[in-house]
Order: structure tokens, then C-alpha cells, then sequence
């Protein structure tokens, strides 16, 4: 049995084939349980060093990560922007290459510019998990999506998924396309015409102008987070506004043919791309999410970590059965 | 590379060597055979340990749990072997602490996976003893670990395997050793 090593870092869902996705996907299933010991840690990244550097405010994330890493019985360092060494002009790989000097093993990156990720990736010999990186990815976020759909729904193959809101400008957007094509689901976006991107229906994606065709065609909603500062920039007019027309309420559901699952990446504007009676609603699978994106980034984790499958080779071939 | 494949034990001898391991448990286990926790290692060491937990409650009318331990998570050796494909399932149905527990696994080679499941088991609570039941002993120790209730020894050479096989996922039960000559 070979698995579909990842190779040295995660990046994006785009490079990723089906298979890869699966796989993370199924090695995640195992760290669901140990979550829920009473010592809820394993010995497996004992020794490795990690470190979490943001370039930009997250807590949700950061902190999924960290449990992550913790669960793992990793050694974790965070590096926020504010205050370091970042604030005072030094370059990202003067500051990556100033860490690995300190012999670490991992960096997991949150950057507000995209390809930060692999623009680093490239120059360290660390592994690098990409945590964010401006409008191009989010692939742990899009993973845990996935399995949430795949815990929910028992398939990702066939589920027709519209994903929501802000899709030009959201990494969680691009990484749930990604993701969900390859897997063989049916994806639609809705949002509106100002935060749709152009040609996206070229990818096999179907638009939805309307909320309310969104919800009748779909199994599946992800709701994003409408990000506050797209209203300033004068993409749609008012908050209110953009409830009236696209935000997911109690009333619109009840008119759905079939029950939906409501997913949403976090942290949410209630009233604003979603009221409170759906999020805290029986259809709202929002804290499963949470709880998901730790054995997700776990699977990542560790499957980065050991990842080095000439060594897996040569070990098969000499060492025979294990015992 | 030559390979050649010998046959240890069918099925008929699997059967047997499993009725009387299901009595040396209840034996050893003494007093406190009821509430006994049985733990099988993934991946042949969980079918075997519901083999015996049958066994034990139709003939020996003990009541015992059945557990079982993927160690992948608690392996010294994630860097030079790299992920195992997928994890298997951990699940351990009560609280351990003061109970009698055996694990139970398909071969003892090295003893590095029981080490490991013992390192595991100390995180899930402290039980009053730990016996490990094995249904092939095939010596070859790297470690000062010893089975309390062992099948079958087998003389197995460092180059050699011991396959056990199960109906459940193999679809026969059986002993095997694979003999590889010269690389």
C-alpha cells in the first residue's frame, strides 16, 4: 500500500490531486478520537519544532493550529507581526531564515500577500503549511470544510455546494472550488455581480444571482464572512442591504425543497450574511467545523512530518513485516 | 529475490490454538477475569481479540470488554518510515484505571509495537496489570518485552516473515512464514 505523499509543504488545494485531498481526508478520521481522551495528546511530533508566524490578526485559525501542534506534543513558537521583529521592516526570509537558524522544522504562515506561502516555501528547508495568504488560498480551512460535508452528507462526490458572499476576494472561496471540483461535487457561488469573479462559470462553477435559487438548488451553503471593509470600499452599498438580498435567514430556508447544511468559515456577522436562528439552528454545523479543522490540521501535520518517502522505501524493502 | 511461502498453521489450527488461548486469558486474568479489558493492536490483533472475546463469554461465561489500539501515533520511527498509510481506529470502551487489561497482538517480533501500546495505554489511565497475549512469538526481541500467553514459537530467521492471516480481512485464517533468500 503507497501513499500519495504530499511532499515538502501544503500550499494550496489547486496543485493537489483527488487522491492527495482523499487521503488527508481519511488520515484525519483517526485524530477526531484523540480529542476526545482524557489526556488528549500522542507523542508523535515529539522533539519538532514549529512555528506559527502571522502577518496578519487571527485567532481562530492561530488558534486551531496551536492545539494542533500541542495535541501532537509539538514544540510551538507564535510570531505575530505586531511588536517583532516584522514591525521593524526585516523581510519575510530574513525572518524565516533567522528562525530556521534557531533549527526549527516547521513554519505555518498567515500573509496578507498571495504566494507569500510558497514564495517562502521555496526558500527554506522547513515545511510550510499555508495558513492564508491573501486572496489565493486557505487550504486547511477548505480541508475541514470538506470533511465536515463528508461527516454530514456521507459523500463529497455528486453534493451540490454554493458557496456564498465575497467569493473575489475570499481564499476560502478559491480553496472550496478547488477542493470540491476535484472531489466531484457541484459547486455554485452567489453573491453579488461587484464580488463575483469574472469567467469563473469557465471552471464548471454555476452563479447564482439570487439567494433564494442558491437555496433551492443547493445541498449545502457556505456562508462567508462578509468582510467589513468591502462595504467601505464601496463594493455593496449597505450591511443592512446586503442582508435584505443575500443574507441566509430562517424565512428562505423554510422554503428550501430540502434540508441544507450551513457551513461558515468564521468568525460570523450575525444579521449580516446570516441570522442568528439559522447559525444557532438545527442545520448549522459551524462548531462541528471548529472541532474538525483541529484533526485536520493534526492529519497535515503529521503527514508533513514525516514525509519523506525514499527513507519509507528503503525501510519496506529491508525490514519486512512490522512488529 | 526468491520468496517461498510456508504454511504454519491452517485454519483448523488457528481455531484450536484460539480455544486454548481463550482459556489461558480467563487463567491468567484469575479473580478479576470479569471486567477484564481486552485490547487488540490494529491492524490483525483487533480480529483476534474478537475472536477470543467471543470465546471467553460462550465457554467461560466471563463478561469481558474488547478495545482496540492503533500505535501508529506513538512509533519512534514517524522520520525514517514515514506516515503508515492511514490510521487505524482507537477506541477503548471503559475507564482502565484498575482494571485488568491483555493486549493482544498477531506476532511479537521486536517488541517495539507493544512498547509503543504500552506507552499509549499509560495515557488512557493506570490499569492494576497489563498481560500481553500474542499468537505467533517469533523471537527476534530488540526490547526487554515478554508475552504472558504466546500460541505458537516460531523460528524465524531476520530476514524471514510471519504472516498471520484472518478471515475478516484476509479472507481465511492462517500461519505463514515467508522465507525471501538472498537480496
Amino acid at each position: 500500500m503507497t501513499s500519495p505523499a504530499l511532499g515538502k509543504d501544503l500550499l494550496g488545494l489547486e496543485s493537489l490531486t483527488a487522491e492527495q485531498i482523499r487521503f488527508i481526508l481519511d488520515t484525519a478520521e483517526p485524530f477526531k478520537e484523540v480529542s476526545e481522551r482524557a489526556i488528549k495528546k500522542v507523542p508523535t511530533l515529539r522533539g519538532k519544532t514549529i512555528v506559527n508566524l502571522f502577518f496578519e490578526a487571527s485567532t481562530r485559525t492561530r488558534i486551531s493550529f496551536e492545539f494542533a501542534e500541542k495535541r501532537l506534543s509539538a514544540d510551538t513558537v507564535n510570531v505575530v507581526a505586531q511588536g517583532s521583529s516584522v514591525e521593524k521592516g526585516e523581510n519575510l526570509v530574513d525572518t524565516a531564515r533567522n528562525l530556521e537558524a534557531m533549527r526549527i522544522d516547521m513554519v505555518v504562515i498567515r500573509h496578507p500577500s498571495s504566494g507569500a506561502a510558497a514564495f517562502l516555501a521555496e526558500r527554506i528547508r522547513s515545511n510550510v503549511v499555508n495558513a492564508g495568504d491573501g486572496k489565493h488560498e486557505h487550504p486547511t480551512q477548505a480541508l475541514l470544510d470538506l470533511l465536515t460535508i463528508r461527516d454530514r452528507v456521507g459523500r463529497v462526490e455528486g453534493v451540490k455546494v454554493c458557496i456564498c458572499g465575497d467569493i473575489l476576494n475570499s481564499r476560502v472561496a478559491r480553496s472550496n472550488i478547488w477542493g470540491l471540483l476535484k472531489l466531484g461535487a457541484e459547486v455554485g457561488v452567489c453573491g453579488p455581480r461587484s464580488l463575483l469573479p469574472r469567467g469563473i462559470e469557465a471552471l464548471g462553477v454555476r452563479v447564482f444571482r439570487r439567494i433564494e435559487e442558491a437555496i433551492e438548488w443547493a445541498d449545502v451553503l457556505n456562508v462567508l464572512r462578509l468582510q467589513l471593509e468591502r462595504m467601505q470600499a464601496g463594493f455593496i452599498p449597505s450591511l443592512r442591504e446586503y442582508y435584505r438580498v443575500f443574507g441566509v435567514t430562517r424565512e428562505r430556508l423554510a422554503r428550501a425543497p430540502r434540508d441544507l447544511v450551513i457551513l461558515h468559515p468564521g468568525p460570523m456577522n450575525r444579521g449580516v450574511e446570516i441570522d442568528s436562528q439559522v447559525a444557532d439552528g438545527p442545520h448549522s454545523v459551524i462548531l462541528h467545523q471548529v472541532t474538525n479543522g483541529i484533526a485536520i490540521r493534526m492529519a497535515v501535520l503529521y503527514l508533513l512530518a514525516g514525509g519523506r518517502p525514499e527513507l519509507a522505501e528503503a525501510a519496506k524493502r529491508g525490514g519486512g513485516a512490522d512488529a | 529475490m526468491s520468496v517461498d511461502r510456508e504454511s504454519v498453521l491452517d485454519a483448523a489450527a488457528v481455531r484450536e490454538l484460539l480455544d486454548r488461548l481463550a482459556g489461558d486469558i480467563v487463567r491468567f486474568a484469575g479473580d478479576r477475569a470479569h471486567g477484564l479489558v481486552l485490547v487488540g493492536i490494529q491492524r490483525r490483533g483487533v480480529e483476534l481479540a474478537e475472536r477470543l472475546a467471543e470465546r471467553i463469554a460462550e465457554r467461560h461465561g466471563v463478561e469481558i470488554h474488547r478495545g482496540a489500539l492503533d500505535i501508529t501515533l506513538y512509533r519512534d520511527d514517524l522520520e525514517t518510515v514515514g506516515p503508515r498509510p492511514i490510521v487505524g481506529e482507537t477506541h477503548i470502551p471503559v475507564d482502565i484505571a484498575d482494571r485488568e487489561v491483555v493486549i493482544v497482538d498477531d506476532v511479537l517480533y521486536t517488541g517495539r509495537t507493544v512498547r509503543a501500546a504500552l506507552n499509549e495505554l499509560a495515557d488512557f489511565g493506570r490499569p492494576a496489570r497489563i498481560g500481553l497475549c500474542v499468537l505467533v512469538d517469533r523471537g527476534g526481541r530488540e526490547l526487554p518485552i515478554q508475552p504472558d500467553i504466546v500460541g505458537l514459537q516460531v523460528e524465524a530467521g531476520p530476514g524471514d516473515r510471519v504472516d498471520v492471516l484472518v478471515a475478516e480481512r484476509d479472507g481465511r485464517d492462517a500461519v505463514e512464514l515467508v522465507h525471501r533468500g538472498g537480496a
